[in-house]
C-alpha cells in the first residue's frame, strides 16, 4: 500500500505577507492622520512655523468662524447621508445584501422634489404659502420614493431572494443604472434647478448667541433629528418595528412565528424609501440643483456611513452618516493641506472613500457594532 | 424559472379550451404593462431618434420597430404557460389568439390615449420629450384624432400575430423567426456588409449589396423579401443539417475532437486575420473598440467569473495601464517631470505597464481581499473612483496633466514595418488581436491548472477551501494581479491608439459595462465573453464608443441596465453558459432533471451489497 | 512508546460569555485512533474547528508535531498536516467528484502561474501526479467514486458517498491527522459497518492517525483505541471504550441511561 508523503518540511509562517502589509498600511495611515493634525494645530498657532515653512508654504490657518462654517456644511451633510444610510442599513439586516440601487431612491425623491417645486413655483403658491408648499412637495417626493423602493424590491429582488450572494448585489447594479438612465431619457441629461428659497430660509441665523447657521442647513438638521426620532419610534415600540427585527434576525422561524415575511421585507424598502426620499428634498433644498447622477456619490458615501456606524445599527446609520460627512468636509483641509498637497477639496470624495477603507482596515464591524443575523455575516 | 422539462413535442391531450375561457386578470396585468412599457418607449423618444434608421426603405424605420415588437412580444408571453413533462397540457387554438389581440389592444389603447394627451397637454417641462414631433410620428402625421383611433387596430393586429406565433407549429415558428431576424441583423449590419462588399468588389459582391440595400441606407423592397425567403429556407431545411452537423461534432470524442477543436479555432484565427484586410476603416475601428473590450472582459472574467470576486473598480487598473503608457511614452513633459524621464518606445513601456499594473493589483487587492464579497465590491469601486480623482487632481497634475490628461502619445512602431495609431484602425486591431489571443491562452490555461482549480473551490466555499489548504488569499491576489494586468494592456492601447489619455475616459461606468459585458456574455466562459463584447459593444457600442446602431447611443446605457436585471433574474449564467456556473446557479432544476433522467446516484452499488439505504425519491440537498 | 503528536493544553473558549469549551486537555499520539464522544452541544464540533484553526481559542495551547499552531489559519494547519471533514457534508458540489479531490492537494503542489501559461514539463508532471494521486485515493472506496463518476459533480452522489468524498478529499491533503466529524452519520447500519472497517484501514494501510466524533457507539466501540467524553465542553472521562462505557460521570452525562443504549 501506498505511503504517502506528508510534507513534513512545510514551513509554517505565522504571519502572511499581506497581514505584513495591512499592518504597516495601519501603520502608514495612522500616522499620516496623527501628523496631519499635529502639523494643523502647528499650523493653527503660528502659521510660519519651521515645519510649515517647509512642507505648507502657503499655510494660512483657519480662523474661528471657517472652522466654524467647515463643521455645520459637515453635519448638515452628513445629516443627509444618515438618512439615507438608514435605508442600506435596514435593507442590510433584513435581506443581507447592498441595495445599490438605494441612492437612485434617493435621486428620484430629489427630482420628483424639483418637478412638483417647479410646478408650485409657476402657480404662485411657493411663494404666497412656501411652508404648506413644503408640506406638499416633501409628501409627493416620499410617496415617489417608497414606490420606487417597493417596486424594486417586488420586481428586481424578491425573486432573486435566496440565490447566490452576489447575484442581488449585480442586480441591484443594474437597477441603479435603469433608474438613472431613465431620468436621462425622459427628464434630459441636463442639471435642473429648485426655485429660489424665500429669504428667511436661505439667509444666515444667529442660534443661542454663538452659532450662525444657514436656515436651509438648519432645517436639514432638524427634520433629519425628526425623522430618526420618528423611526426609531417606528422599529423599537411598534409591532410593525419588532416584525422587523424578527425578520432581520432569521425568516423562517418569524414566518413561522406568523409574520408575514414578504410584507414586513417590503416595509422595510418603503421606510427606507421615505427616509431616502426626505434626504432627497433636503439635499435640493440645500444645493438646489439635482442631475442624474446625483444619487450616485452620496448613495455611495451613504453605504460607507452604514458600514461606518456598523451595518444593520439604525443609530449608527446616523452617527456614521455624520461622522462621515464632518471628516468629508474637515478632513482635506486639517489632515491633507498641512502635508502640502494642493486642491484638497477635489479630494473630498476620495476622503469619503479611505475612511470607509480605514474603517473596515481597523473595525470591520463599523464604529458602533453590527447588529446582523449569523448567515449574513458570513 | 422552474424545473420543467419543455420538450420540443409535448403530447397535446387535451382539448383546447373555449374561447372565452380565459384568465382575465392576466390579460389585464400583461395589457396594462403593456401600455405602460409602449407609452414609456414613445416618452424616451426612442421612436423619433431611432426614424431616422431605416430598415426597410421606404416603409419600416427602426423608430416603429421600436414600438411594434413590443405587443407582438407580450401577445406571445401571455398565451406561455408552463409545460410540464409528461403531464397533459392543452391544445393551443383561438382562444390564445383571442388572449394575444386583447393584450395588444389594451396596449395599443395606452399609445391612443398618449396621443390624445400630446396634442391637448404641455408636459414639455419635466419630460423634454414631449414634443409635437412624438405626436407627428405617432399619429402618422394625420392629427391626434387618426392617432387615437389607429393605435387601437395596430395593437389589436400586433397583439393577434403574437398570440397566432404561439398558436403556429413549431417549424413554421422558426421559419418566420428566422426570416424576420435575418431581414433586422442584415438591417443592422448594413455598414459592416456594405465594407465587406468593397473589400470583395473582384468578386461582384457590390452589385449584390447595391440589389439589397438602398443607396441612403435601410434594406430595399425587394431586398428584404429575398433576405426573408432565403432566411425562411435556412430555417426549414439549414437549420437540421446544422444541428446534426453540431450533433456529430458533439459525439466525438478524445483525440478526433480536440483535432475538429483546434481546426475550428485555426479557422477563426485565419478569418480574424485575414478579413480585416478586406475591410474598410469604420468596420476595423469596430472591431479595434471590441477588442479593447474583449481584453478588459478577459480580464474581469477571471476576477469575478473564476474567483467569484465582484470587482468594481476594475477600471482603476484600465486606467493605470492607460496613463503609464502615456506618461512613458509621450513626447510632451509634464511640468514636474524629473529631467531624466525618458521617452520610450511603446514596446519598453509595456514592462513598466504590466509591472505597475500588478503592484496597483497587489496593492489594491491586499486590504479588501479578507472582507465581504459585497463589501469588497463597494470598497474596489472606491478605489477605482480615488484613482481616478488622483489622476484628475491638481496635487498629481504635474504629473498626470490632471484634466487635460496626457496627450502626444505616438503609435507603436511595429519592427519598423507599419505604426500602429488611431489613424490606422487595422494596425491597431491587429494589435489588439494579439493581444486578445495572449489574454485568451492565459484565461484557457489558468483555468485547467491548480490556481484554476483553487479559484473554483474559492467561489464555491471560501472557508472550506482554505480548510482543505488553499491558501485563499494569495490565490485571491493573484486573481487580482492577472486581471489587472490584462487591464492594463488595454488601457496601454487605448493609450497609443487615441493619442491621448483624461481622466474622464475612466470613469465607473467603465467597470460596470464591462461587468455587463461579462454577465450578459456568461461568467466564467471565454467564449461567452467574447460574445458579450461582440453583442454588446459592437451593436449599441461602448461607454464612449459608438457601435453599429449609431443611433442608439443615447439608450445604450438604459438597455445596459434592463440588460443587466433581466439577464440575472431570467439567465444569471449568460448568452453563452459556463457548464458549471449554470449548475452552480440552477442547482436545484438541475438535480431534479438528474433525477428525472435517473442520473442521480442513489447508492445502487450499497444494492450490491445488500444496503437498503437507496431511498429513490429522496434527492441530496 | 509512541509518539506523541496533538497535546491540547487547558483549551478554552467563551463565545459571548458562553463557555463552549473549558480548559480542555487532550492528546493523541502517532497511530491512534481516538473518539471524542459526548452529548449534542457538548462542544465536540467548536473543538475540531479551534483545531483546525476556524476558531480562534480564548487560551490554551494546541502544540501539533512540537510546534505551536495557534494563530495558524485553517490552510496552515492543513498545511502542517492535520486534515477534516465536516459533520454537515461541504463539498464543492459543483466540482466534478475528481475535481474535489484534485484540489484538495494543493497544499502539496507547488507549481503556479508561470509552469500553466508555459506548460512546462514540471507543470504537466506535477498535474499528473495530482491526478494520479487522486484516482488512488478515491480507489480506496472501491468502485463507488471512480469511473464515469469522477468526471460527475459532487451534487449527484448519495449522502453515504458525499461522505466517503470528503474522507477522500482529506486524505488527499495528505496529513498525519485526520479528524473526522461523524463519518457515519446517515448511514445504514451495514454501511457503517463497513466504513468502520475502512477508518481501521485508514490507520493500518496509509498510516493516518484518526480522531473522529462519532454518536454511533457500535463504530466507536470497534475502532477505537480511546475515547474522551466531553459534555458541557469539559473532559468528563477518558479510557478504552469499556472503562468508559461503564463510569457513572458518562452515564449521568447521557441522561442517566447506559451510554452503550444512548447512541
Amino acid at each position: 500500500m501506498p505511503s504517502p508523503e506528508t510534507a513534513e518540511n512545510t514551513k509554517l509562517t505565522r504571519r502572511l505577507g499581506v497581514d505584513t502589509f495591512l499592518f504597516f498600511m495601519r501603520v502608514v495611515m495612522s500616522t499620516f492622520v496623527i501628523l496631519g493634525l499635529l502639523m494643523f494645530i502647528g499650523q493653527q498657532i503660528d502659521p510660519d512655523n519651521f515645519i510649515a515653512s517647509r512642507i505648507n508654504p502657503d499655510a494660512t490657518g483657519l480662523t474661528a468662524a471657517q472652522f466654524e462654517g467647515l463643521v455645520i456644511s459637515g453635519l448638515s451633510q452628513g445629516a443627509m447621508y444618515g438618512l439615507i444610510a438608514l435605508g442600506y442599513s435596514m435593507v442590510y439586516g433584513v435581506l443581507g445584501f447592498i441595495n445599490f440601487a438605494h441612492g437612485e431612491v434617493f435621486m428620484v425623491g430629489a427630482m420628483t422634489g424639483m418637478i412638483t417645486s417647479n410646478k408650485l413655483d409657476e402657480s404662485g403658491a411657493w411663494e404666497s404659502n412656501f411652508a404648506l408648499s413644503l408640506l406638499f412637495v416633501l409628501v409627493i417626493a416620499i410617496i415617489c420614493s417608497t414606490l420606487t423602493a417597493v417596486i424594486m424590491e417586488r420586481v428586481a429582488y424578491r425573486p432573486l431572494r435566496g440565490s447566490p450572494r452576489l447575484i442581488p448585489l449585480i442586480t441591484s447594479i443594474g437597477v441603479s443604472f435603469f433608474i438613472q438612465n431613465v431620468s436621462v431619457v425622459l427628464l434630459g441629461p441636463g442639471a435642473k434647478s429648485y426655485p429660489t428659497l424665500p429669504d428667511w430660509l436661505a439667509q444666515k441665523h444667529e442660534l443661542f448667541g454663538f452659532i450662525t447657521i444657514e436656515g436651509t442647513r438648519l432645517m436639514v438638521l432638524v427634520v433629519a433629528a425628526v425623522s430618526m426620532v420618528a423611526l426609531w419610534y417606528l422599529v423599537e415600540r411598534t409591532k410593525i418595528g419588532k416584525a422587523m427585527r424578527a425578520v432581520a434576525e432569521d425568516k423562517e422561524i418569524a414566518s413561522l412565528m406568523g409574520i408575514n415575511v414578504n410584507r414586513t421585507i417590503v416595509t422595510t424598502f418603503a421606510v427606507g424609501g421615505a427616509m431616502a426620499g426626505v434626504a432627497g428634498i433636503l439635499w435640493g433644498l440645500l444645493f438646489r440643483s439635482v442631475v442624474h447622477t446625483t444619487g450616485f456619490l452620496p448613495g455611495i458615501k451613504a453605504f460607507s456611513a452604514a458600514v461606518v456606524g456598523g451595518i444593520g445599527n439604525m443609530g449608527g446609520a446616523m452617527a456614521g452618516g455624520i461622522t462621515l460627512g464632518s471628516a468629508e468636509s474637515v478632513a482635506p483641509l486639517i489632515l491633507l493641506e498641512p502635508w502640502g498637497i494642493n486642491g484638497v477639496s477635489q479630494l473630498k470624495d476620495a476622503v469619503a472613500f479611505l475612511v470607509l477603507i480605514f474603517v473596515l482596515l481597523v473595525k470591520p464591524t463599523g464604529l458602533f457594532g453590527e447588529r446582523l443575523s449569523t448567515e449574513d455575516r458570513a | 424559472m422552474s424545473a420543467v422539462f419543455v420538450e420540443p413535442h409535448t403530447p397535446e391531450n387535451l382539448p383546447a379550451r373555449r374561447l372565452l375561457d380565459q384568465d382575465w386578470r392576466r390579460l389585464l396585468n400583461y395589457g396594462v404593462l403593456l401600455a405602460l412599457v409602449l407609452v414609456f418607449v414613445a416618452l424616451t423618444n426612442m421612436p423619433v431618434k431611432l426614424d431616422r434608421r431605416m430598415l426597410i426603405e421606404p416603409i419600416f424605420s427602426m423608430g416603429y420597430l421600436s414600438v411594434f415588437w413590443l405587443p407582438a412580444v407580450f401577445g406571445l408571453l401571455v398565451c406561455r404557460e408552463p409545460v410540464l413533462a409528461g403531464m397533459p397540457s392543452y391544445a393551443k387554438g383561438r382562444r390564445e389568439v383571442l388572449a394575444g389581440a386583447m393584450v395588444g389592444l389594451i396596449g395599443g389603447a395606452g399609445l391612443s390615449v398618449l396621443t390624445v394627451l400630446l396634442d391637448n397637454f404641455d408636459l414639455r417641462d419635466p419630460l423634454v420629450n414631449w414634443s409635437p414631433q412624438l405626436l407627428d410620428l405617432l399619429s402618422f402625421g394625420r392629427g391626434s384624432t387618426f392617432g387615437f383611433a389607429i393605435w387601437l387596430p395596430i395593437g389589436l393586429a400586433l397583439g393577434t400575430l403574437g398570440g397566432l406565433t404561439h398558436v403556429l407549429s413549431t417549424t413554421a415558428r422558426r421559419v418566420l423567426g428566422w426570416a424576420f431576424v435575418t431581414v433586422v441583423a442584415f438591417a443592422v449590419f448594413e455598414t459592416v456588409i456594405i465594407d465587406l462588399s468593397e473589400g470583395f468588389a473582384s468578386l461582384g459582391a457590390e452589385r449584390v449589396v447595391d440589389e439589397i440595400y438602398f443607396i441612403r441606407g435601410g434594406l430595399t423592397m425587394h431586398g428584404a423579401a429575398i433576405l426573408a425567403v432565403c432566411g425562411g429556407l435556412f430555417a426549414a431545411f439549414g437549420r437540421d443539417q446544422a444541428q446534426r452537423a453540431k450533433a456529430q461534432f458533439q459525439a466525438l470524442e478524445g483525440t478526433s475532437r480536440t483535432r475538429a477543436n483546434a481546426m475550428g479555432l485555426l479557422a477563426c484565427g485565419v478569418a480574424l486575420v485575414v478579413l480585416p484586410l478586406f475591410l474598410g476603416g469604420i468596420t476595423n475601428e469596430l472591431l479595434a473598440n471590441v477588442g479593447l473590450f474583449v481584453l478588459l472582459a478577459l480580464g474581469l472574467n477571471i476576477v469575478v467569473g473564476l474567483a467569484g470576486i465582484l470587482d468594481l473598480g476594475y477600471v482603476a487598473f484600465f486606467a493605470i495601464g492607460g496613463y503609464t503608457a502615456g506618461i512613458l511614452t509621450t513626447t510632451n513633459r509634464g511640468e514636474s517631470w524629473p529631467d531624466w524621464m525618458p521617452d520610450f518606445y511603446w514596446g519598453t513601456a509595456l514592462i513598466f505597464v504590466v509591472i505597475l499594473a500588478a503592484l496597483a493589483g497587489l496593492f489594491i487587492g491586499a486590504p479588501v481581499i479578507r472582507m465581504r464579497g459585497d463589501y469588497l465590491a463597494i470598497v474596489t469601486l472606491g478605489f477605482g473612483e480615488i484613482i481616478r480623482l488622483l489622476f484628475l487632481s491638481d496635487w498629481l497634475g504635474g504629473y498626470t496633466g490632471a484634466a487635460q490628461g496626457v496627450t502626444n502619445i505616438p503609435g507603436v512602431q511595429v519592427f519598423g514595418l507599419a505604426t500602429v495609431k488611431g489613424t490606422d484602425p487595422r494596425a491597431v486591431f491587429y494589435l489588439v488581436l494579439f493581444f486578445c489571443a495572449i489574454a485568451i491562452y492565459v484565461s484557457w490555461r489558468l483555468e485547467r491548472s491548480r490556481l484554476g482549480r483553487a479559484w473554483m473551490a474559492i467561489r464555491e466555499d471560501e472557508s472550506v477551501a482554505e480548510a482543505m489548504g488553499i491558501n485563499t488569499v494569495n490565490a485571491k491576489l493573484m486573481a487580482f494581479v492577472v486581471g489587472a494586468v490584462l487591464a492594463s494592456f488595454s488601457g496601454a492601447i487605448l493609450a497609443a491608439k487615441v493619442g491621448s489619455v483624461f481622466p474622464n475616459s475612466f470613469i465607473i461606468l467603465v467597470s460596470i459595462v464591462i461587468l455587463v459585458v461579462v454577465i450578459v456574455g456568461g461568467m466564467g466562459n471565454i467564449v461567452g465573453v467574447i460574445v458579450g463584447s461582440v453583442v454588446l459593444i459592437g451593436i449599441l457600442g461602448g461607454p464612449r464608443q459608438p457601435g453599429l446602431l449609431q443611433e442608439f447611443s443615447e439608450y445604450k446605457l438604459l438597455i445596459y441596465g434592463v440588460l443587466l436585471v433581466w439577464m440575472m433574474l431570467k439567465r444569471p449564467e449568460g448568452l453563452v453558459p459556463n457548464v458549471r456556473r449554470t449548475r452552480e446557479l440552477h442547482q436545484e432544476e438541475y438535480l431534479q432533471d438528474a433525477w428525472l433522467r435517473g442520473e442521480i446516484d442513489t447508492d445502487a452499488d450499497s444494492h450490491a451489497d445488500g444496503g437498503t439505504d437507496a431511498e429513490p425519491g429522496v434527492l441530496p440537498t | 512508546m509512541r509518539q506523541r503528536l496533538l497535546t491540547i493544553n487547558k483549551l478554552s473558549v467563551t463565545f459571548g460569555g458562553l463557555h463552549a469549551l473549558k480548559d480542555l486537555d487532550f492528546h493523541v499520539d502517532e497511530g491512534e485512533i481516538v473518539s471524542v464522544i459526548g452529548p449534542n452541544g457538548a462542544g465536540k464540533t467548536t473543538f475540531f474547528n479551534m483545531i483546525s484553526g476556524m476558531v480562534t481559542p480564548t487560551s490554551g495551547d494546541i502544540i501539533f508535531k512540537g510546534e505551536s499552531l495557534l494563530g495558524l489559519d485553517p490552510n496552515q494547519v492543513t498545511a502542517a498536516g492535520i486534515a477534516r471533514t465536516f459533520q454537515n457534508v461541504r463539498l464543492f458540489a459543483n466540482m466534478t467528484i475528481l475535481e474535489n479531490v484534485m484540489v484538495a492537494q494543493h497544499c502539496r503542489t507547488r507549481q503556479g502561474i508561470w509552469g500553466a501559461l508555459l506548460q512546462t514539463r514540471s507543470f504537466k508532471q506535477e498535474e499528473r501526479e495530482i491526478r494520479e494521486h487522486a484516482e488512488l485515493v478515491l480507489s480506496f472506496f472501491g468502485t463507488r467514486l471512480v469511473g464515469y463518476r469522477l468526471d460527475q459533480p459532487a451534487a449527484v452522489l448519495s449522502y453515504a458517498n458525499r461522505r466517503r468524498l470528503e474522507i477522500a478529499r482529506a486524505m488527499a491533503t495528505r496529513p498525519t491527522v485526520i479528524l473526522l466529524d461523524e463519518p457515519v452519520a446517515g448511514m445504514n447500519p451495514k454501511e457503517s459497518a463497513a466504513l468502520t472497517q475502512l477508518i481501521g484501514e485508514l490507520r493500518s494501510d496509509w498510516g493516518f492517525t484518526i480522531v473522529m466524533i462519532e454518536h454511533d457507539m457500535s463504530v466507536v466501540r470497534d475502532v477505537s483505541d480511546r475515547v474522551v467524553v466531553l459534555d458541557h465542553g469539559e473532559t468528563i472521562a477518558q479510557g478504552s471504550y469499556e472503562e468508559v462505557s461503564t463510569n457513572p460521570d458518562v452515564i449521568e452525562a447521557y441522561l442517566g441511561r447506559p451510554a452503550k443504549e444512548s447512541a
